[in-house]
Formats: C-alpha cells, structure tokens, sequence
C-alpha cells in the first residue's frame, strides 16, 4: 500500500459504455427535466416579445398598433399558446425546487418545505393580480 | 475566465428564474393571448407611455425583460453543453448565449429610456 | 404468487468476450426474498462464476448497488415480489467502469471523495482541558440527512451529468462536502469552497435531482448542491464588496 491508488480511465480490459447523444429519451424523469431546461427556450421567446412591446412603445401610437396586429396573427398565436404551457411549467418546476435551494430558517428550526413553495404560489398570484391590474385599467 | 464568473452567472439565472415564473405567466397571458383574442382590452398606446414615464416601471420593464434573458441564456447554454455534448464549442456557445442576452439588455435599456419624459 | 422467477444478469468476462452479454436463470419465488438473495442463490447453486459485491445485507453498507430493472438500487432492499413479471433485469451500476459482471471500478468516486476533505478541518485545535465541542440538536439537524450517505453510490449512477462529464466530482462527494461545511465544529469551508468552484465541481450540477430519486438514505444531495450554490455565490458576492478581506 506504499503507493495511492490511482484512477485508470483506460484500463484496457475493464467496459465502459459509450453515453448515447439520445441519453435523455432513455428515462422518463430524463426526458422531463430536458423539456423542463428546453422551457429557457420559451422564457427567452417572450423576453425579446416584451422588448418588442417597449419598443414599440417607445416609437408611436401607430407602431404600437401594428404591434398588437402582428400579435393577433396565427403564427404570433400559436407561438404563444405553446410559450404559455412552456412558461407555466417553467413556474411550476421553479416553485417547487426553490424551496431545495432556499432553506429558510425560523429560530434555528426549517421551515417546511410545502409551506415555502406555497408561499411562492401566494405571491405569484398577488403579483399576477398587480400585473392585470396595471395593465387592464385602459 | 468564464469560471470566475459561474457563481455571478447563476445569480442572473436564479434571478431571471424567479422573475420569469412570478410574472411572465400573467404578462405573456395577457399580452399574448388575452389582448390579441380579444378577451380583454388591451392599454391604450397612451396609458402605456404614461406608465413607463415613470422611472420604476423603466426599471421594471428592464428586469423583465433582461433577466429571464440571462435565465434562458444560461439554461439554454447547459442544455446545448449536456444535451447535444457539444462540449468543443464551450466558448463560442457560452459567447451566442449571454451575448444575446446583453445584447437584448442594451436594446431593452435604450428603448426604454428614449421615451420622453 | 409463481413458484420460480427468471432473472436476466449482466454477464461480463473479459477473457472470454469483448461486450457484456445477458444469462438467464431461473430461481425460486420466495416473498421474502429480495434481488440479492437471489444472487447468492445463482452463485451458490446454479452458477458460481457470477462476481457481485455484497456485506451486510441489510442497507447500511452500500456495497450492493446495481440497476434493476434499470432502476439503480440496493440490491439487499429490491424484493423480488415487486419486480414481478419477470425477467428481473440486472445490470452494474452506469458510468462506472465494468471490471466483472456487476462489480464496477469504484476508485473515481474515492478519489473524489478524498479531494473535498470529508473530515472535520480545524484552524485550531482545542486542548483536551477546555473540553468538548458542544453542539445544539438544532445545529445537528442542519447537517444530520447529509451524514447518512453510505457511499453507495447510486447517486452516480442515475446522474446524467456524471455519465457525460466523468471529471464532475458528483451528488455524494459535494453532499459529503456540504455535511462538514456545515457541521458548527468544522473550519474548512474555505478550502472545500475552492477546490469545488472549479470547472468539475458544483456549478457542473443542472439540478436534474435524479440522485435525490434513488438514494436509499434520503441524503438529498440535490439539496445539498442547491444550498452549496447559493452559499458559494453568496461569498463570491461578498468578495467582491471593496471591505471584505479575500
């Protein structure tokens, strides 16, 4: 035992398995968090969709309308119906992870994590609340 | 170089993440769907520009747009190195990625901040 | 209940082929009876030439990690009964190296575990006459799930970013790492932090959480990852404060 083991990646006669590039469509739980990642995809999608709001904002009324137009076209549509199931998965998988990553303590006890995501879920819906509210006023 | 930055990079991922799940359902609800459907009415170009005279709804409207870019950027990124082992291109992809997202962060800030007033 | 079960086992003997191959073998149905009894039962009867690690048979030593029915498990906690229909499939454990059969190189995951220094590290030490070190039940349970890892792990096994980045220093070594860092008499968080915020240690982690799924302990080492971030990109954001000494 004089010296330390050593690791042998090529040790000639031991296998090893190649990892296929399909390694995701190989188990369920996979695949999931592979369309959960690929929701960046839809985050991002809707991201350049609010800058194109604000710009238009910014250019004139006429602008923004041509804005809305373009939101009401069937590609604009579809686009968004599909960003939309991608976004809220996207929310859900988010507040029920965040609690794993975010241990809160109260006087040296942890705080459930049940109760941490369900606050998240509160203050998702008081925020949406606030968004409709700003925006539907007019 | 990149991996001095990793710890401030999942910063901006778990920020946009957060932002992203707390607002986009309601905004791209409404901005993608509701409005366009005519569901609901959508603002008025004047209500609109009087809301983002205000400096906080600016700063607002940067985060939501800037950090889920980031999010997605940094996500996107790990999804292209661990999906499709296209670990050769690292630099190059980590450049596309949260250059796109800087990219959209200058344009998101310009266009807010031309707005008079 | 069926009186007999058909077991499909991994077989690899690198002098006699190149590829692992799969033999069938039919052994007796008993209730009671898990995957590794079923094992012992091939090799003591019907074929001794299989090699598979096994100890206590009873889920504290995590030698016996396998994939059942691709599933990675300890094979002293599969029962036979649950796997039903047969054939049970048996296989080593993924992205180790296969040395024999189901044994698989474990010396990666060892030498890993060596590198985060899962040992309490102490700037001082105390003398014996100022007594022990105290520690709150509260200050126990911060790190108590982290210290059940039995090293067995499965946590590799079902973690895809291991498979495709064998550098990454994996669920168990970080969660090792996390159960001293925050264990109140340890002083190492420091030099854990900066061998594992290099390019193979936690940012590497997606959080896909399949580790968390199979370990048989309720480790959580996902958990463990997730906080690591937070407190690592907490002291990073503290660095960079013009008051902080580095």
């Amino acid at each position: 035992m004089s010296s330390p083991a050593r690791y042998t990646p090529y040790h000639p006669r031991w296998h090893r398995r190649r990892v296929s590039v399909w390694w995701w469509l190989e188990k369920g739980s996979y695949t999931v968090f592979v369309l959960r990642e690929l929701t960046s995809v839809a985050v991002a999608f809707f991201a350049v969709v609010t800058l194109g709001l604000v710009r238009a904002v910014a250019e004139g009324p006429d602008a923004y309308q041509r804005f809305l137009a373009r939101l009401g076209t069937p590609l604009f549509l579809s686009l968004h119906v599909v960003a939309f199931v991608f976004v809220l998965f996207h929310a859900i998988t988010w507040f029920n992870l965040a609690p794993k990553a975010m241990v809160v303590r109260i006087k040296g006890k942890r705080v459930p994590d049940a109760i941490v995501t369900g606050l998240n879920y509160g203050a998702w819906l008081v925020l949406s609340g606030a968004v409709a509210f700003f925006l539907l006023r007019g | 170089m990149l991996e001095r930055l990793t710890p401030f990079l999942w910063l901006l991922f778990s920020a946009g993440g957060t932002v992203a799940a707390l607002l986009f359902p309601a905004h791209l609800f409404l901005t993608g769907l509701a409005f366009p459907l005519g569901w609901l009415d959508p603002p008025s170009h004047e209500v609109l520009l009087t809301l983002l005279r205000h400096p906080l709804t600016r700063l607002y409207f940067l985060a939501l747009i800037s950090l889920p870019l980031f999010h997605g950027a940094h996500r996107f990124r790990y999804t292209l190195y661990d999906g499709l082992q296209l670990k050769h291109l690292t630099v190059l992809i980590a450049v596309l990625c949260y250059g796109t997202a800087l990219a959209g962060t200058a344009l998101a800030a310009h266009a807010l901040w031309s707005i008079p007033g | 209940m069926p009186e007999t079960v058909t077991l499909s086992v991994t077989r690899y003997r690198p002098e006699q082929e190149g590829e692992p191959v799969f033999q069938e073998y039919e052994v007796p149905f008993r209730k009671d009876w898990v995957v590794l009894d079923a094992l012992n039962h091939i090799k003591d009867r019907l074929d001794g030439s299989l090699s598979f690690r096994w100890s206590c048979r009873m889920g504290v030593c995590g030698s016996c990690g396998m994939k059942v029915n691709g599933e990675p498990k300890l094979t002293c906690a599969a029962f036979l009964s649950s796997h039903l229909p047969g054939p049970i499939r048996v296989e080593p454990l993924d992205y180790f190296a296969v040395v024999r059969d189901l044994v698989v190189d474990l010396t990666d995951f060892l030498h890993k575990l060596k590198k985060v220094k899962p040992w309490l590290v102490r700037r001082h030490e105390k003398g014996v006459a100022e007594g022990e070190y105290r520690q709150t039940p509260d200050e126990l349970d911060t790190y108590k799930p982290w210290s059940m890892c039995i090293n067995c792990m499965l946590c590799y096994s079902a973690c895809p970013i291991y498979g495709l980045e064998p550098g990454f220093i994996g669920p168990a070594a970080i969660a090792l790492a996390q159960r001293y860092n925050q264990d109140s008499r340890d002083q190492g968080a420091a030099e854990r932090l900066e061998i594992l915020s290099g390019h193979d240690g936690l940012w590497q982690c997606t959080f896909v959480g399949e580790c968390s799924k199979v370990c048989p302990k309720n480790v959580d080492p996902a958990g463990a990852i997730q906080q690591y971030k937070l407190a690592a990109a907490a002291h990073w954001f503290k660095t960079l404060l013009p008051w902080s000494a580095k």
